[in-house]
């Protein structure tokens, strides 16, 4: 009974630690479609004290600019940006509750946008939940790791830019090679348009004054 | 006494579950989609855990949990594809692995029919999407491999290494995409220039001669 108790009491124990790192998600990375002259709201909820960021950018659509701007919870703006292409705003929170960030294409009348953007809410938890309560300082190992933890999420998040400058060229270089197609032929027709026209323009001036040229003959 | 030892603890377990995924959240209407692009690399996890809530007109709340909400959870992959078309309940998590590289697309939207009772129904949906390395639940890998937190950790690096490899390949494949594209443009513009060239010259000939044969018809040259 004792030893089935506390197998039972351990695999509770892990459930709890389980849920509980599903239960603080601690950043969100969304890249979503806004549609012209739409706003597009989003909200997190902050402790009090804690640091969030928000980084966003315009990766593809129109003159690759947004208008951007942060609420906190009793409604003053912390934050606003108009027609920017990419921007970082950290701060910290004085009050507690739900803060709220909006994009929008309001000023674009044709051009829809995606657009990315990087919410991070305080520090990265530890990676297991109990170490919060250590005690004694961390061993040289450990202190290695955390140290190549963090150079490598560096090297992570300037990756990710890069994919986003990258994304944003190579949509760039796709339209620009559909539009030569479109343009060239557009162009070959105009011209075959116009050759026709004018050959037929012509034609017709001297159609009409037929009877003109006869009399001086006459 | 066995059954009271596993109540306590599966009550406070419940309780946990109800608070649910406390994280970002955002407003969708009746029938509304809501697309999120994820670029990601081949071979790539994707979890996603959402949460919904609707609106109570009279209450002028969000209720905290609705049974019967829908969810239609739809992935396509780069090529159109669809990976993945679940319907799931007002709670849910949905897991998919990439098999080419390139923009996923995840959209979401309800299509219950309760709603329709409420004029203007509004859904409030708490989203939560982990790609990768981000994907991996480390306490559960600890428990399941057992490892000593110096092994978790090496194990996490090991994760974030692996990463950053696929990323890099992930970037190759976009260079070499990118690079066609370039030298699609360039043969393009190239061959149109000349073709236009050739075309403009021909038209001008055809031009002349046609109104040559016109005017010594009409007798004027």
């Amino acid at each position: 009974m004792g030893r089935a108790g506390a197998r039972s009491a351990s695999a509770l124990l892990l459930l709890l630690l389980v849920l509980l790192r599903a239960e603080r998600p601690r950043g969100a990375e969304l890249t979503f479609e806004l549609p012209d002259s739409a706003r597009q709201c989003f909200h997190e909820d902050v402790e009090q004290g804690a640091r969030f960021s928000l980084d966003y950018q315009v990766i593809t659509g129109g003159h690759y600019d947004v208008d951007c701007y942060v609420e906190d919870p009793l409604g003053n703006t912390i934050y606003r940006e108009t027609k920017k292409q990419y921007d970082s705003f950290t701060h910290r929170a004085e009050v507690k509750g739900v803060y709220q960030f909006c994009f929008s294409n309001e000023f674009s009348t044709f051009s829809h946008k995606t657009i990315y953007f990087d919410f991070q809410v305080g520090d990265e938890p530890p990676i297991l939940p109990d170490m919060g309560n250590r005690v004694t300082a961390l061993t040289q190992m450990e202190s290695a790791c955390v140290t190549i933890h963090e150079a490598l999420k560096t090297v992570i998040d300037s990756q990710t830019h890069y994919r986003l400058r990258e994304a944003q060229d190579r949509a760039r270089a796709e339209d620009l090679n559909s539009r030569v197609s479109y343009w060239s032929v557009g162009e070959t027709v105009a011209l075959f348009v116009v050759s026709f026209s004018q050959v037929l323009l012509l034609k017709s001036f001297f159609t009409e004054k037929r009877a003109g040229p006869r009399a001086p003959h006459s | 006494g066995w059954r009271r030892a596993m109540g306590r603890p599966a009550l406070l377990l419940l309780a946990l579950c109800a608070a649910g995924a406390r994280g970002l959240y955002f407003h969708i209407g009746e029938t509304e989609k809501r697309c999120f692009i994820e670029e990601i690399p081949d071979e790539t996890m994707v979890i996603g855990n959402y949460r919904t809530q609707m609106w109570d007109k009279q209450k002028e709340v969000f209720l905290p949990s609705t049974p019967g909400l829908g969810m239609h959870v739809e992935v396509k992959d780069p090529e159109g594809k669809v990976v993945l078309s679940r319907q799931y309940g007002s709670e849910g998590r949905f897991t998919f692995t990439s098999h080419t590289p390139g923009d996923h697309q995840i959209c979401l939207h309800s299509n219950s029919t309760r709603m329709a009772l409420f004029a203007g129904g509004r859904l409030r949906v708490h989203l939560d999407i982990q790609v990768g390395e981000h994907a991996n639940n480390y306490p559960e890998i600890a428990a399941r491999d057992k490892l000593t937190e110096l092994q978790l950790r090496a194990r996490q690096l090991l994760d974030q290494v692996e990463q950053i490899q696929k990323e890099q390949d992930y970037q190759r494949y976009r260079e070499e995409r990118f690079r066609l594209t370039s030298e699609s443009t360039n043969q393009r513009v190239l061959w149109w220039s000349i073709a236009q060239t050739v075309i403009l010259i021909l038209t001008g000939i055809w031009q002349m001669r046609h109104l040559k044969s016109f005017f010594e018809a009409k007798k004027l040259v």
